[in-house]
């Protein structure tokens, strides 16, 4: 994975709650196993009718064709666990997104792959909304997960909470399996003891074969 | 100290804690689909990885199977290299595949309770949002996405901080044609589509006591609708003698054993939840969704909301979802023409299911100029159907008959609905384009959906079945 230790973008306002899975990453945009990830991110909201550009939709404006964090509302990213939901986002370089709150499986997904979810208190993000649609793309804000603080035009600098394991492993890069694989040891025992006491749970077999 | 179910699944099946604080839990069932799958065998690959358990974990082809009669892998041609995928992908690891033409091939969370893989008390991980449909059983499972599901299969556990608990009791008994649909809709209309975020549900209650298992799975089913991590429900002796007998089930003395560990299995009197919310289901009429989120929800009876009366903060969000809709503020839902139903997937194939539709549907017919569909949940739910003589009923009435898979709920089969469609149906999203572009969603329960195939318009099937309609 790659390290999270500071990410400097256009910070896009994409201001509005429960944005879902199948608005980020329709799953008829994964036609193949290697679909363009950068061109399936809003897919449907990009596109007009017939089959033009949507000059409406805040990532087809100039200013924010080269995005590097987006701003939204709560819940983001519920719905379905596909992962190409967040793969989208890095391939459009998005490495931070600001919300209210996240949906669980797109915050863990977002963890997995050194997307940055932040999360401000209700006063502070729509401070930070306000300063994001007034500098409407102009400069960039600049995310340092180090200091836990987000930078930029029209105003202080904004401090962010984060579990300190979930910075940690951004701040490192660490490998998610090579962290539980340090006990191995211990998966092996409590198999060993399940088979003993629960041996049901350890044997998956047909039983018809 | 007194526990409540969740804790003494978490803590049973709690085999660390990692550095970074997260608890290892140990993971008893894996099943995968062709979606994702695919990407997590080439990810662990590059990683010089093997799967730990391939005699835990077993492969399943659903989202993406043609429906069509005959089907095979290339009648929806975009799924073709993902059921090729995990074909040879499921191969090289070892791992059991319930391929396109097996006998009991299906929906992953509908065929894995059925052959008797999902067992009270035990964990289970999907790599999909509705992995929480087994909570029926009283299993405790996860949805996750693609990286967890390398890290399941490299390892077998998930890495995971513990989530809050929340009861949901749901007391009262349901009404003739009312269904666990129609509560898990107004459960989620009422919490919000965030309502349980962070939180395991346990659902409890007379009401829940009285559902039938397939009843609970659909109470399960949707509890990622409102956010929740995962939902179920304690088991009892009913669950013990659905599962007994099937093909992946212990028998014998070890059957014995596992029931002695399987009947303690609740929550102690004094447990403390971290929330509770309780609903009288006795005045519930069925429930049917106007917007575009499963929140969204309105009594067969009711009107859409009007954005002029609600407070500026979820004023936008309804005139979107009213536009989109097509709907106007203040109208009824009932009577409204609809151009497709669709009756199928993980939330609402299942056997009583597809029996409760056709008992509306017998002796009537599928109004003119509607599009209406059946997809049973598996191969072998199909088979049953079959042999109880429901697919006649619904091919007499003009229903398509389909072989089983996700179909229309996901969308990524090739069925799906034309443009500007009212589409009336028993799945689990109702968001914008996920049944096609511009395709209008209306999430109903399999009685309602039958009711409205027949009227050719949004139907109370109360009223048709009293002959009122």
């Amino acid at each position: 994975m790659q390290p999270f230790t500071t990410h400097t973008g256009i910070a896009v306002p994409l201001i509005k709650d429960d944005i879902n899975t199948d608005q980020i990453a329709p799953v008829q945009s994964m036609r193949s196993l290697k679909p363009d990830y950068k061109a399936l991110l809003f897919m449907r909201a990009r596109r007009r009718d017939d089959g033009s550009e949507n000059p409406d939709f805040v990532l087809n404006q100039p200013q924010f064709r080269e995005p590097g964090i987006l701003v939204t509302g709560h819940n983001f990213g519920a719905g379905s666990s596909r992962e190409a939901a967040v793969w989208g986002m890095l391939a459009n370089n998005i490495r931070a997104i600001v919300a209210r709150s996240f949906a669980d499986i797109y915050r863990e997904n977002c963890l997995q792959n050194g997307l940055l979810p932040i999360v401000l208190e209700p006063q502070q993000a729509a401070a930070f909304t306000d300063r994001v649609v007034a500098v409407n793309g102009a400069a960039p804000f600049t995310v340092d997960l180090q200091t836990q603080r987000i930078t930029g035009p029209g105003g202080p600098d904004i401090t962010f909470d984060i579990p300190a394991a979930d910075r940690m492993r951004l701040i490192e890069g660490l490998d998610d399996i090579g962290l539980t694989l340090k006990h191995a040891d211990e998966i092996a025992s409590w198999e060993r003891r399940t088979a003993g006491n629960q041996p049901w749970l350890q044997s998956a077999a047909d039983r018809r074969l | 100290m007194p526990q409540t179910l969740f804790d003494k699944i978490w803590d049973a099946h709690l085999v660390a804690r990692r550095a970074d604080g997260r608890d290892l839990i140990y993971i008893d069932r894996h099943v995968l689909h062709e979606l994702h799958a695919p990407h997590a065998f080439e990810q662990l690959e590059k990683q010089h990885r093997r799967v730990r358990r391939p005699d835990l974990t077993f492969s399943m082809q659903d989202h993406t199977v043609a429906t069509k009669p005959g089907r095979d892998d290339t009648t929806n041609p975009s799924g073709a290299a993902f059921l090729k995928a995990m074909r040879e992908g499921s191969r090289r690891n070892g791992i059991r595949l319930f391929d396109i033409d097996d006998p009991e091939q299906g929906i992953s969370h509908v065929v894995a309770p059925e052959v008797g893989m999902v067992l009270p008390g035990a964990t289970h991980a999907v790599p999909d949002s509705h992995a929480s449909t087994v909570g029926g059983l009283g299993a405790l499972a996860f949805g996750c996405g693609t990286s967890e599901l390398a890290h399941i299969l490299a390892t077998q556990v998930i890495a995971s901080r513990r989530p809050k608990s929340m009861l949901i009791r749901l007391e009262g008994k349901l009404a003739a044609h009312v269904t666990a649909k129609d509560v898990a809709l107004r459960i989620i209309a009422e919490l919000g589509a965030a309502g349980a975020r962070g939180y395991v549900v346990e659902y409890a209650g007379a009401a829940v006591r009285a559902m039938p298992i397939e009843s609970r799975m659909t109470l399960c089913n949707l509890n990622i609708e409102m956010g929740g991590r995962s939902g179920f429900v304690a088991p009892d002796e009913s669950v013990f003698s659905w599962i007994e007998g099937r093909p992946f089930a212990p028998k014998g003395a070890m059957w014995d054993r596992a029931l002695a560990c399987w009947r303690p299995l609740k929550t102690d009197d004094d447990a403390e939840f971290d929330r509770e919310h309780v609903f009288d289901c006795s005045t519930l009429e069925p429930q049917i969704t106007w917007g575009t989120d499963p929140s969204q929800v309105l009594g067969i009876s009711g009107r859409v909301p009007d954005p002029a009366a609600v407070d500026q903060s979820r004023r936008a969000a309804i005139e979107s979802a009213l536009a989109y809709m097509g709907l106007q503020p203040g109208m009824a839902l009932a009577g409204l023409p609809v151009d497709r139903v669709f009756i199928g997937s993980c939330t609402n194939s299942r056997l009583p299911d597809l029996e409760a539709a056709a008992d509306v549907v017998r002796g009537r017919h599928v109004a003119n100029g509607v599009i209406a569909m059946v997809v049973p949940g598996s191969t072998t739910v199909k088979r049953a159907a079959e042999a109880a003589g429901l697919d006649r009923v619904f091919r007499d009435a003009g229903f398509f008959w389909g072989e089983s898979g996700c179909s229309m709920c996901a969308g990524g089969n090739g069925d799906r609905g034309e443009p500007g469609e009212r589409c009336v149906s028993t799945t689990n999203r109702n968001f914008e384009h996920r049944q096609g572009p511009k395709v209008r969603t209306h999430l109903v329960s399999p009685a309602t959906a039958a009711a409205t195939a027949v009227a050719g318009r949004i139907a109370d099937v109360r009223q048709l079945m009293s002959g009122q309609a």
